[in-house]
């Protein structure tokens, strides 16, 4: 493991573990108003000021960063668990299956993400309450980021099936759904893990995207994006410079992910 | 042959286009809310009135029925009434839709421009040092929401194309500089430079054509990256194109005009993909 990768892990953990203790840190929550001091520069108090409203910046950072991390994995699981149906599925069974399921694949995959997210954030109510918004957000980021991985499985699952153990497996009476729980998806495991934590830092910076363009986590609850959306009426970065903190935050972690990843990315390849 | 292929791939945008218009009607009649009218709620309008506003209503339940009428106004250039904006959708997107154009095409013109000249770069020097700071630039891009890049270029006072040059940028610079490393280690790159080959001709004569179909495919993707880049872009820096429209309809929840609009850039990506596999298989035609 090199330095970087090491470095990487430990960023990583700490921003986690940090973002776990956001109750022990931040006791106040993060909608606790100080009304007498909006827009506040950096205290003692406030380490990061208060937002325009008068909440406290670092507390909504460290909540937005827990949510983000708890419901980016989730997500990437419920996307992961769709790949591996699909694709893994369509692999398996092969023939007008596999071309099918390749079909509706290339499908959502002629969209760019951006547009196919916001079209689809928009079939859904937008006027939710902020817990509803933060699980609409991330279960359609898991419901729609499927796809690609779907191809890599596919791919990986249609490899499998002429191989040696199937066969005996075959031979031995396993047929059916049995032979594919049983069987392929266990040999799917190293591109699954692969494909899970790949999908982790696309969902975070999607997410970002979506919560800047007001598409995404409703106030008052905090996210990355909505956390990001401040950075919209800065007139220059010097003037408040410790609003660029959800950037380099998200910046490090999605960086952190790229670097214990880099190795995973060549498997899923 | 090259023929056949533009034929297939003619057919296979037309089916694709059928069926993501089929999604989207079906995703669009099956919205909460679609059936709501508040002219319904008006107390001015008599039971009759409202009677047949709901029997108007209805003659859209049907999804088929309802997406049928949809392609035969499409195909008379009639695409419906956006209800947010008050105004034909067509004209809406005629009104938009060159200056997205103008916007992505110079976004990727410059992208792909630096991403070659940053790729041939360490393809060719293969100076560590330098490899590695054009990872870490890229790298750094990469982990940049697209949302935020834009919110930066208002800040600096960037163009909008700059912008989505930015965000195409490290995508596919990463790609390309893996290709030309690849073609410049095959064997008889290694034979040309023994002989005496100069540089130059063993790029232009060896390593990108033996790269090219790949480099665009990536070329191709990176359309759809480009496009999907100009929604952030166009909304939040102000810029009136077919992203800010798209943005505007997602917020205003103006379904039909967002149906319209995902239709045409799912056609714009996929002649682009198609374009770029043509393309692509000429120069390997020619290669043979």
């Amino acid at each position: 493991m090199s330095v970087f990768r090491k470095l990487a892990c430990v960023a990583l953990l700490l921003v986690v573990g940090v973002s776990m203790a956001a109750n022990w840190l931040a006791p106040a929550g993060y909608a606790k108003q100080y009304r007498t001091q909006p827009n506040a520069p950096p205290t003692r108090q406030h380490w990061l000021g208060t937002d325009e409203v008068g909440r406290d910046r670092f507390a909504r950072l460290l909540y937005g960063t827990r949510i983000s991390l708890l419901l980016a994995p989730a997500a990437a699981l419920i996307s992961t668990l769709m790949a591996a149906l699909v694709g893994g599925l369509a692999g398996y069974l092969g023939g007008g299956w596999a071309r099918l399921a390749m079909a509706v694949t290339d499908l959502f995959l002629s969209l760019p993400w951006l547009f196919l997210l916001i079209t689809v954030r928009a079939l859904m109510p937008l006027n939710v309450s902020p817990l509803a918004s933060v699980l609409v957000t991330f279960l359609m980021l898991g419901m729609l980021g499927w796809t690609s991985a779907a191809r890599v499985l596919c791919t990986t699952s249609a490899s499998l099936r002429g191989s040696g153990f199937l066969l005996q497996a075959r031979a031995s009476g396993i047929r059916g759904v049995r032979l594919f729980f049983v069987h392929v998806l266990p040999n799917l495991t190293p591109v699954l893990f692969a494909q899970f934590w790949i999908s982790i830092p696309v969902f975070i910076l999607s997410e970002a995207n979506l919560g800047i363009l007001g598409l995404g986590v409703a106030e008052p609850m905090p996210s990355w994006g909505s956390l990001l959306k401040e950075l919209e009426g800065l007139v220059s970065i010097s003037e408040e410079p410790w609003k660029f903190a959800s950037l380099i935050l998200l910046v490090l972690v999605v960086t952190s992910f790229q670097l214990v990843l880099s190795n995973r990315e060549e498997m899923a390849a | 042959m090259l023929g056949w292929r533009i034929v297939r791939h003619a057919v296979a945008t037309l089916a694709t286009i059928l069926l993501g218009g089929l999604l989207s009607a079906t995703l669009v009649r099956l919205a909460p809310g679609f059936d709501a009218d508040e002219q319904q709620l008006d107390p001015r309008l008599s039971a009759e009135s409202v009677r047949t506003l709901r029997e108007s209503r209805a003659q859209k339940h049907s999804i088929f029925r309802f997406y049928l009428r949809y392609i035969n106004g499409a195909m008379h250039g009639e695409l419906g009434a956006s209800h947010s904006l008050s105004q034909p959708v067509g004209t809406l997107l005629r009104e938009r839709a060159p200056l997205t154009l103008r916007l992505v095409a110079l976004g990727l013109l410059l992208s792909w421009s630096v991403a070659m000249a940053m790729a041939l770069t360490s393809a060719w020097l293969r100076v560590s040092a330098l490899d590695a700071l054009s990872t870490i630039v890229t790298g750094t891009f990469l982990c940049i929401p697209a949302a935020v890049l834009a919110l930066l270029s208002v800040l600096w006072n960037v163009p909008g194309s700059l912008a989505i040059a930015l965000i195409v940028l490290p995508r596919v610079y990463r790609y390309w500089r893996t290709l030309l490393v690849k073609a410049y280690s095959l064997p008889h790159i290694t034979t040309a430079r023994a002989k005496g080959l100069g540089e130059l001709r063993v790029l232009f004569w060896h390593v990108i054509p033996m790269a090219a179909s790949q480099l665009l495919a990536v070329a191709g993707v990176s359309v759809s990256v480009a496009l999907g880049a100009a929604i952030p872009v166009e909304a939040l820096c102000g810029l009136a194109g077919v992203g800010q429209l798209a943005w505007q309809a997602a917020l205003a929840r103006d379904l039909p005009l967002l149906m319209n609009i995902t239709i045409l850039v799912t056609l714009v990506t996929l002649l682009a993909h198609s374009g770029a596999d043509v393309i692509g298989h000429m120069l390997r035609s020619q290669e043979i």
